[in-house]
């Protein structure tokens, strides 16, 4: 497990996601503020069902309880906390740690993470 | 019926093969063998003309060789039974085979009527029911200039068809003094005769042929009663149809004084182990010529060998059907023939519909209905036609045209649970009833459990107003609020937007939502924001709001690539910037498309490349073309009275002013408009949102028009108005739209859901019955005023350039993102593709060793 730097804070959008390059890896980083807390969010860029590098630029929410993201291709919704597709609970995205120091992003991956490029050949 | 049973079917039609069908699905086992006297199994007679108009034979074709094998079903095509001994149970064919049979099914059909006129043998006197016919028919048309079709049925007019579609000049010839004698009265038929006429085609009722003879312009003519004759190349005969039951009645079988093959409820004749189905059969004295009957049959001779109680119970006769695009539909009693029945008709000679409600004597039930030219209440007259259900007061407004909000709906409480709603699927109103008890409280899951509205779609209005009121029966409420965070229209926040001077998405949330909002109401909040203050959008406090496409400014294509669309209002662009725009998409390997409102599309631009793409086309004049908002989109034009030799107003030069005036207008949905430069409508208005037509003294204002998968013809809104007159009218339409529409729906949709209709929206528009008018065009000039290009303004803005980069942490782009080349352009690299591109390497040193070994 690696802790790898990906961002500053000034890279973030408030209440939308951004797109890291972490490993040869796509990650989609979120930022949302909720109640007046930013909370960071990390998970696959890739949209296993509309099978593009695009969960970065969907639109952030809620569904009840659960924080979401909804891709831009098809709109399912991707939990933010676990990675779940709302929709199709039999497909998830990888979720991965992510703190803030001071103004820079990290995010934790395995250095064997298999690339998100390679999980949609698996899938096929 | 046992397992062992040897079921027999004689005919291979479209009754005959759902029989077969029925059967084998209720009975995995029975031994079934189908004699077919055609070349090919069951096909789709319905259709036969369609092969004219371009349709492959094979689509006709209602199964295959293969299947029946599958499915152990046993045939034999040209096979023609020659006669049938019930003592034995055996079945001999002209070809001298015989097969035993435990039950016989006759399926036979029906043969074309040819009347005995002297000359009616000749070599290009044919007939049309068969596929061979059609064959028969279009070799004969090969050398004919005119043909004509003798008799004005159903049938008659569908083999009109096929002859216009071969080319010929076509003719129908008609013994009684009216088309359609069956379905329509006197005034429908006269008409359908019109319309017809219309098309080019000559109809002669009320003619007598006596004679074929040979023609002097032509190969035959036909010689009328009255002295009177037609020359032609062509005859083809469909002067009805006679059932097929000479192998019956020399059987031995009872057979009716007219022909046909006498039945019981279940399908026997008078041989209990003999069964008649479809047009070959005669229950009460009555033919069924439909399929749909015949398909009932099916089904009931099918339940009866396998023990059911089906029963043949009759048949409703009502039709409704497009012959040579003029619509048709008749219910019931047509011709009024009920005792004490009383007519209501209504004519428009102008638009050329014809309608007409036949009643019973106390005027509260719907014996028949005929509809010429627009038949748009077949569905609601026929469900009250079919469950006897008491008219409204005044039955006459189910047919006069909606010129108020007072025309009676059928209302869905009312229709008994057999009800059949959608007729494509077979679906009642039980069982739309039984899908909300299952849980089902959306329309689109009741319509994706039941089928319902998925086939024509004709049913959509029925369905909904039966699923609103179940639900309300069962206290679902059924609202329009927005989403989950709001419990407000989109109209209602607007007015909040409006009244309280909000600014932001989060002040609208705290004050009136919960929750961290979702991909609904953020974009709608955004639109409606921008519809009211017209900020610029990709502002740190919307941008989190928008949808992709406007948070990029171009259009999101699959693989997430995005597509570009420079604004070239009215379709009018110069050869240098067309050299512009073919400069960058050479520089920028994009793939070029021209769009359906005569722009530019160009495909393939990677996120981080967008910027750059612009910087060239705003360096080169262009503006945004907000291809990627809800706003207008585009105002599409033909040229118009400055080159047209038929033009009467500067169409090009409108719509370049229309479009400079709405452009980047946010609004409920996308906003399409055109403007013609006179009475052809080269530009198809009448299909846009707002469309405007040419006249000599000014322009005519059509509204609310779409097209798109529920396409909708606009409606003339006001005629002859000078451009000032024309333009406050669309700013108040258009504004008014925006403040009242709910969220994606277009203007279409809207008009319809709007309580009054048009009249309604005239009153507020014209003669400002809300005392809303001024205050409508002061915010579209507030709009119209604050207008920016979104490109423009973004390239001039580094914190705003900052998003266009895949990735925050690289220069990198997304590797995912491939092209290959197709007909001299890109195009998405399929997923097999991208995994070879993956493997070149591989491939190129195995090919190398390949060609080392060869050497």
């Amino acid at each position: 497990m690696t802790w790898f730097n990906v961002a500053t804070t000034s890279d973030l959008v408030d209440n939308s996601g951004v797109c890291v390059l972490v490993n040869g890896q796509q990650i989609a980083l979120f930022s949302l503020t909720i109640t007046g807390q930013n909370q960071l969010f990390a998970i696959d860029n890739f949209d296993p069902i509309g099978q593009a590098n695009v969960l970065a630029r969907g639109i952030t929410g809620s569904i009840g309880d659960r924080l979401v993201v909804a891709s831009p291709l098809y709109k399912q919704h991707f939990d933010l906390h676990n990675g779940q597709c709302i929709e199709m609970p039999e497909i998830s995205v990888g979720v991965y740690p992510v703190q803030r120091q001071e103004q820079t992003i990290w995010i934790q991956l395995k250095s064997s993470q298999p690339r998100a490029e390679t999980k949609m050949e698996a899938m096929v | 019926m046992t397992a062992s049973q040897h079921i027999l079917v004689v005919g291979n039609g479209m009754v005959g093969h759902h029989f077969v069908e029925q059967l084998r699905a209720t009975a995995p086992t029975a031994t079934i063998t189908v004699l077919c006297g055609e070349p090919q199994l069951a096909y789709d007679r319905v259709y036969l003309s369609s092969v004219f108009t371009g349709k492959d034979r094979a689509e006709l074709a209602l199964t295959s060789e293969q299947h029946y094998r599958e499915q152990g079903i046993k045939y034999h095509l040209n096979c023609w039974v020659s006669r049938i001994e019930p003592q034995s149970k055996t079945v001999f064919t002209a070809n001298g085979e015989n097969y035993h049979y435990d039950k016989l099914v006759l399926a036979t059909g029906s043969y074309p009527f040819v009347p005995p006129i002297p000359g009616h043998q000749q070599e290009h006197c044919l007939v049309y029911r068969k596929l061979d016919d059609l064959t028969a028919i279009a070799h004969s048309a090969q050398d004919s200039q005119t043909g004509v079709i003798i008799g004005g049925g159903l049938l008659g007019l569908e083999a009109a068809n096929a002859l216009r579609q071969l080319g010929l000049t076509t003719h129908v010839v008609e013994f009684a003094p009216q088309l359609m004698a069956v379905q329509l009265d006197v005034a429908g038929g006269q008409l359908l005769t019109q319309k017809i006429t219309a098309l080019g085609l000559g109809v002669h009722t009320g003619k007598t042929t006596q004679a074929i003879v040979a023609g002097d312009e032509c190969r035959y003519r036909l010689e009328f009663s009255d002295g009177s004759f037609l020359e032609t190349d062509l005859v083809v005969f469909s002067a009805g149809i006679r059932p097929y039951d000479a192998l019956a009645k020399d059987a031995g079988l009872a057979i009716g004084a007219k022909g046909g093959i006498i039945i019981n409820d279940y399908c026997q004749t008078s041989q209990q182990d003999i069964y008649a189905i479809g047009e070959c059969a005669l229950w009460q004295n009555q033919l069924f010529g439909l399929v749909a009957p015949g398909y009932q049959m099916a089904r009931v001779a099918a339940s009866h060998l396998t023990g059911q109680a089906l029963r043949f119970q009759g048949a409703d006769m009502s039709t409704r059907l497009k012959l040579l695009g003029v619509e048709v539909g008749s219910i019931g009693d047509a011709h009024a023939r009920t005792p004490g029945a009383q007519c209501l008709t209504y004519q428009d000679p102008i638009r050329q519909i014809y309608k007409k409600l036949v009643l019973n004597d106390s005027g509260d039930k719907l014996l028949g209905a005929v509809l010429v030219g627009d038949t748009a209440e077949y569905d609601t007259l026929l469900q009250y036609f079919l469950n006897a259900l008491p008219l409204p007061a005044a039955p006459e407004s189910l047919i006069l045209p909606q010129l108020n909000a007072n025309t009676p709906t059928l209302s869905a409480d009312l229709l008994p649970d057999h009800a059949m709603l959608c007729s494509c699927h077979n679906v009642t109103k039980g069982d739309i009833v039984a899908s909300i008890e299952q849980g089902h409280v959306e329309l689109a899951s009741i319509k994706r459990c039941t089928k319902a509205s998925t086939g024509c779609g004709g049913c959509a209005a029925l369905l909904k107003s039966v699923v609103d009121t179940e639900l309300t029966l069962r206290g679902v409420a059924v609202n329009n609020h927005l989403c989950e965070h709001f419990a407000y229209s989109r109209q209602a926040l607007l007015h909040l937007v409006q009244v309280e001077q909000l600014t932001t998405f989060e002040q609208l949330l705290q004050r009136y939502g919960q929750g961290q909002g979702c991909d609904v109401c953020k974009p709608t909040v955004a639109s409606i924001l921008a519809s009211v203050w017209n900020e610029y959008i990709l502002d740190n406090k919307h941008v989190a709001l928008q949808d992709t496409n406007d948070t990029f400014l171009a259009n999101m294509q699959k693989d997430g690539s995005y597509s570009v669309v420079p604004r070239i209002a009215g379709g009018e662009i110069s050869s240098a910037k067309l050299l512009v725009l073919a400069q960058v998409a050479d520089d920028f390997q994009l793939y070029c498309k021209i769009t359906g409102g005569q722009r530019i599309d160009l495909f393939g631009a990677r996120l981080e490349q967008l910027p750059l793409i612009w910087r060239r086309l705003v360096d080169a004049g262009f503006e945004t073309g907000h291809a990627y908002g809800k706003s207008l989109r585009t105002v599409k034009s033909c040229v118009g009275s400055t080159w047209c030799r038929y033009g009467v107003q500067d169409s090009v030069g409108q719509a370049i002013s229309i479009e400079s005036r709405y452009k980047g207008l946010r609004s409920p949905h996308k906003i399409k408009m055109a403007v013609s430069g006179c009475t052809r409508e080269c530009a198809e208005a009448q299909s846009k949102d707002i469309g405007v037509i040419a006249t000599e003294n000014g322009w005519n204002l059509y509204v609310c028009g779409n097209g798109g998968m529920r396409p909708r013809h606009a409606d003339l809104f006001a005629t002859d108005l000078d451009t000032p007159t024309l333009i406050r009218y669309i700013d108040r339409i258009l504004m008014f739209y925006i403040r009242t529409a709910d969220r994606l729906q277009r203007t279409s949709v809207w008009l319809e859901k709007l309580e009054g209709g048009l009249d309604y929206l005239r009153q507020v528009i014209i003669d400002d019955s809300l005392g809303l008018a001024a205050e409508l065009e002061k915010q579209m000039a507030g709009l119209v005023n604050s207008y920016a290009c979104e490109w423009q303004r973004t390239l001039d803005d580094p914190e705003a350039l900052k998003r266009f980069r895949h990735f925050v942490n690289s220069p990198e782009g997304d590797s995912n993102i491939l092209f290959v080349q197709e007909r001299g352009q890109i195009r998405p690299a399929t997923l097999e593709e991208k995994q070879q591109q993956q493997r070149i390497p591989v491939t190129m040193i195995e090919s190398e060793e390949i060609t080392h070994d060869m050497v």
